[in-house]
């Protein structure tokens, strides 16, 4: 056998003395942080928030700044496959088993130890929780600041990362609004004046309990008129806003552009995108998986209902439904979605589980102007395009046959197009008659009939 | 049944098996290599190096599927063919026998006879084996020389600079790539690689290659006497056809193996195509030698339909449109745009204030029929450029439909009305303006129909 095996150490350039610096700093923010909330020093809760966010922002701010803008703007994918930071190998594994504890801990902490572990943590959170909401921090609150927090931050990377392609640019612009306004801010704002809490850039299946007899009655029939907007707001969400943007655009307005999932993918979770597998069998396993989980997440929501108006089974919903919370919402969502990216890839939850993106994608495969088209026959099958899709899709195959892309599953983030060194893909919205082009198959065959 | 034997597999040897399979489910395929059992894109190379990508994920197809295609691999160096009794002889004496024969075996790095161009770290670029090399070396490199302005030299360069290997880059020319790339967009290159840190030296060619202590190089003297301290040399002046095995035999060769336009040589059931084939009679306009990705795709396409089907059709090899990307400058060519613009013709030279994207259109003077497009970060479509070369169109109706042919993505900052204006302030008794705003060609393709 003549082949040889590369060298894997990696080779990475070391750090220069600033960003090492910087990464002092990020570092010990957090550890002012977590100190401050578990020492007598959370009886200064604000200045201590304060002090740690600023060391946590100015450090990743300039570690960041160091790293990205020491480079000539451009695709800047070096050494990924070599770092065992991002190639899947040993330091992955760490990050992702501690990116799953987190998870345990804060959905479980209370049924294993009989107490919150990140509880005082919650109690440093509560003069903001005070000023935004007017009350003290709550469990999912201390999530959503932290989840918001981390887009933001790493977002900032991925704008200087991606800072030549402003389709980029403007994406990640667009998850950054969308989760600090729409899933933060207002969510917050709306307990402030007393109004339901609701997110605005989820809506049923994704949000679930949306659609369940009791919390949907409950908006319906809430004391102020707000409640009932929100209601009509998320079924108009689902069933009429998402099947008209989805014609015109694709998935992408929703995946790429506005769910908080696909943004913490696109910020926290780009230097693991490439992990993601490209076998036909990882197609055929999430074809299964997302459409089991859609299935799961109708027949249990009507089950709910069914229920509800007939009072029947009543027991039997109920526990299909929790389940449904429980080892979806909860485990696969959050502690596999999330916890597994430096194993799986960023969009595993995305990919394989989540009942929205399946709805999508359905519409996106037989009812959207949106496709990627294939630039003719320059395609040289390097595969750069297939090893940077979050999704798994094998995109070079299409590619190199001068192929449309129309899969269900393509969230249109647009790095297939932004790392194709010779110009040959394109996010494109277009006419329906020209979404698929098999007839073109090849160039020189096409000549030569 | 008969057998179908293939030597190399690079893009053509893999194309056409693959192929062949798809019209004829029963016929015997060999798919012969000594580089690599698996099919892999030898353009992306460079990015297992860089660690943009893992060798495996170069190969276009899954591993399994040469054995759910029924294409079988054989690792092993054909060093001789006897066309008579019609089998190859390996390097360990085997003897494989074949019904038609295809010799696919691509190109080798050119090697000019430079003095102590066999020491060890002196090497080109293009099998999977030189790619081990140069791992290999660069863990003791500090300084890389690379001789030969081309593409694989821009992309060596590119290689060492990710792994902090300085880079002194000789080239022959004035200015770089100039027998292809015109000055304007040649400026251009020049100009981004000195911002990569690349120490280009135009118009300096390699003398000697000297040796250190161990047999490797330790230092090259270039043309102009200057001594440069390197442990490495990139030999990246072109490449040519790798036939060295077949050259002493009954099988015509010049400098690759001789073919007719159905891509047949002189003994029959012995075909060439790739990088190692050379027409006869070249095409017009086109080289007899084409050294690129797509002609051994669609030499290889056309030849698995005249093995499986008999005499079909000649190989037509379409308009000429290569791409290229020069660090972070993507580079596309349509029709014929060369570096010295012939006579009779004129060009249209747009470049923005940054010096990051261009566009070049060539004309004829008097009709105004266009003869070939340059996009230096700009991105073209394909199907158009190829379109309104085919039709002769003039450059004018290009410009007033320039947005047809842009390919950026969304968001990008639009070139076509600044094209516009430079074309206006050159002729000033033509004014022409944008028509077809950047979008879909098939808007385009509508419009067309409705017209006819």
């Amino acid at each position: 056998m003549l082949i040889e095996p590369m060298h894997t150490a990696s080779t990475a350039p070391d750090l220069n003395a600033t960003q090492k610096l910087a990464l002092s700093v990020h570092g010990s923010g957090w550890l002012l942080l977590i100190a401050s909330a578990y020492s007598a020093l959370k009886n200064q809760a604000l200045m201590m928030l304060i002090l740690s966010v600023i060391l946590i922002v100015a450090g990743a701010v300039i570690y960041i700044w160091k790293t990205e803008m020491s480079r000539p703007e451009g695709v800047a994918n070096h050494h990924i496959w070599r770092s065992s930071l991002t190639n899947g190998n040993a330091l992955c594994y760490l990050i992702a088993f501690a990116l799953t504890s987190f998870y345990v801990f804060y959905y479980w902490s209370y049924d294993m130890f009989g107490f919150e572990v990140f509880e005082p943590l919650y109690r440093l959170l509560d003069p903001l929780s005070y000023a935004l909401r007017g009350e003290a921090t709550k469990h999912w609150f201390f999530y959503g600041t932290l989840y918001t927090f981390a887009i933001l931050i790493t977002g900032f990377r991925v704008l200087l990362k991606y800072r030549h392609n402003r389709y980029q640019v403007i994406r990640t612009g667009s998850v950054m609004f969308f989760q600090t306004i729409f899933a933060w801010l207002i969510p917050a704002l709306l307990v402030l004046f007393k109004q339901p809490e609701k997110y605005l850039n989820y809506s049923w299946p994704l949000s679930y309990k949306d659609l369940w007899p009791q919390n949907f009655m409950e908006l319906w029939h809430s004391d102020t008129k707000l409640g009932l907007v929100l209601a009509l707001y998320g079924l108009a969400f689902t069933f009429i806003l998402t099947p008209i943007l989805t014609y015109y655009f694709g998935k992408r307005w929703y995946c790429s552009w506005v769910c908080g999932c696909g943004g913490l993918a696109n910020t926290l979770g780009d230097p693991w995108r490439q992990l993601s597998d490209k076998s036909e069998k990882a197609w055929k396993i999430e074809k299964v998986t997302i459409y089991s989980v859609l299935g799961f997440v109708i027949i249990s929501t009507l089950l709910l209902w069914v229920s509800w108006k007939f009072s029947i089974m009543t027991g039997f919903s109920s526990g299909l439904s929790k389940s449904y919370g429980f080892l979806i919402g909860l485990v696969f969502s959050g502690a596999i979605g999330v916890g597994f990216y430096p194993i799986f890839g960023t969009r595993v939850w995305c990919r394989f589980g989540c009942p929205q993106a399946a709805i999508l994608g359905m519409l996106q495969r037989v009812f959207s102007r949106f496709r990627i088209t294939t630039n003719g026959s320059q395609c040289i099958s390097c595969g750069n395009c297939s090893t940077y899709c979050e999704m798994g899709i094998d995109v070079r195959s299409y590619a190199q046959k001068g192929e449309n892309i129309n899969r269900a599953s393509c969230v249109g983030c647009g790095i297939c197009a932004n790392v194709c060194p010779r110009g040959v893909l394109s996010l494109e919205n277009g006419p329906m008659t020209t979404k698929y082009n098999s007839e073109l198959k090849f160039i020189g065959d096409m000549k030569s009939k | 049944m008969s057998k179908l034997v293939i030597i190399g597999n690079g893009v053509t040897g893999a194309t056409l098996a693959k192929r062949v399979r798809e019209l004829d489910s029963e016929k015997e395929i060999v798919l012969i290599s000594n580089e690599s059992p698996y099919f892999f894109s030898r353009p992306a190379l460079m990015y297992i190096y860089m660690g943009h990508m893992t060798e495996k994920q170069t190969r276009p197809f899954e591993d399994h599927k040469w054995d759910d295609w029924k294409i079988s691999r054989l690792q092993t160096m054909i060093n001789s063919i006897d066309y008579n009794k019609k089998h190859c002889l390996t390097d360990t004496g085997e003897k494989i026998s074949y019904d038609e024969l295809v010799i696919a075996s691509g190109s080798k790095p050119n090697k000019f006879g430079w003095p102590g161009q066999d020491l060890e770290a002196v090497q080109g670029l293009y099998s999977l084996q030189d790619l081990y090399s140069m791992e290999k070396w660069s863990s003791t490199t500090k300084r890389a020389v690379i001789v030969g302005g081309g593409l694989i030299g821009v992309e060596m360069a590119e290689m060492f600079l990710t792994r902090g290997i300085e880079v002194t880059f000789l080239v022959r020319e004035k200015e770089f790539w100039n027998t292809i790339l015109p000055v304007g967009e040649s400026r251009m290159v020049a100009k981004h690689m000195a911002e990569h840190h690349v120490d280009l030296r135009p118009q300096t060619e390699l003398k000697e290659i000297h040796s250190d202590e161990n047999g490797r190089v330790g230092s090259i003297t270039t043309s102009t006497g200057e001594k440069i301290d390197c442990e490495f040399v990139g030999l990246t002046a072109g490449v040519s056809p790798n036939i060295d095995a077949f050259k002493d035999s009954d099988l015509n060769c010049d400098r690759g193996v001789l073919i007719d336009r159905q891509l047949q040589t002189n003994i029959e059931n012995v075909y060439a195509a790739g990088d190692c084939a050379q027409f006869t009679e070249p095409y017009e306009g086109r080289r007899p030698i084409e050294q690129v990705w797509y002609t051994g795709k669609n030499q290889a396409m056309i030849l698995a339909e005249i093995i499986c089907k008999g005499d079909v059709h000649n190989y037509i090899p379409g308009i000429w449109f290569n791409s290229a990307k020069f660090f972070d400058i993507e580079y596309q060519t349509y029709g014929t745009v060369m570096g010295k613009l012939p006579e009779g013709e004129d060009t249209l030279f747009w470049q923005d204030k940054n010096g990051k994207r261009s566009f070049r259109v060539n004309y004829l003077k008097g009709s105004k029929t266009i003869t070939g497009f340059n996009f230096m970060g700009i991105r073209g479509r394909h199907l158009i450029c190829e379109q309104w070369l085919s039709e002769n169109k003039t450059v004018e109706y290009v410009l007033t439909n320039l947005g047809a042919l842009n390919f950026d993505p969304e968001f990008y900052t639009l070139f076509e009305s600044s094209v516009i204006n430079e074309y206006n302030t050159i002729n000033p008794e033509s004014k022409v303006s944008l028509k077809t705003k950047k979008g879909l060609f098939s808007k385009l393709f509508r419009t067309l129909e409705e017209v006819k």
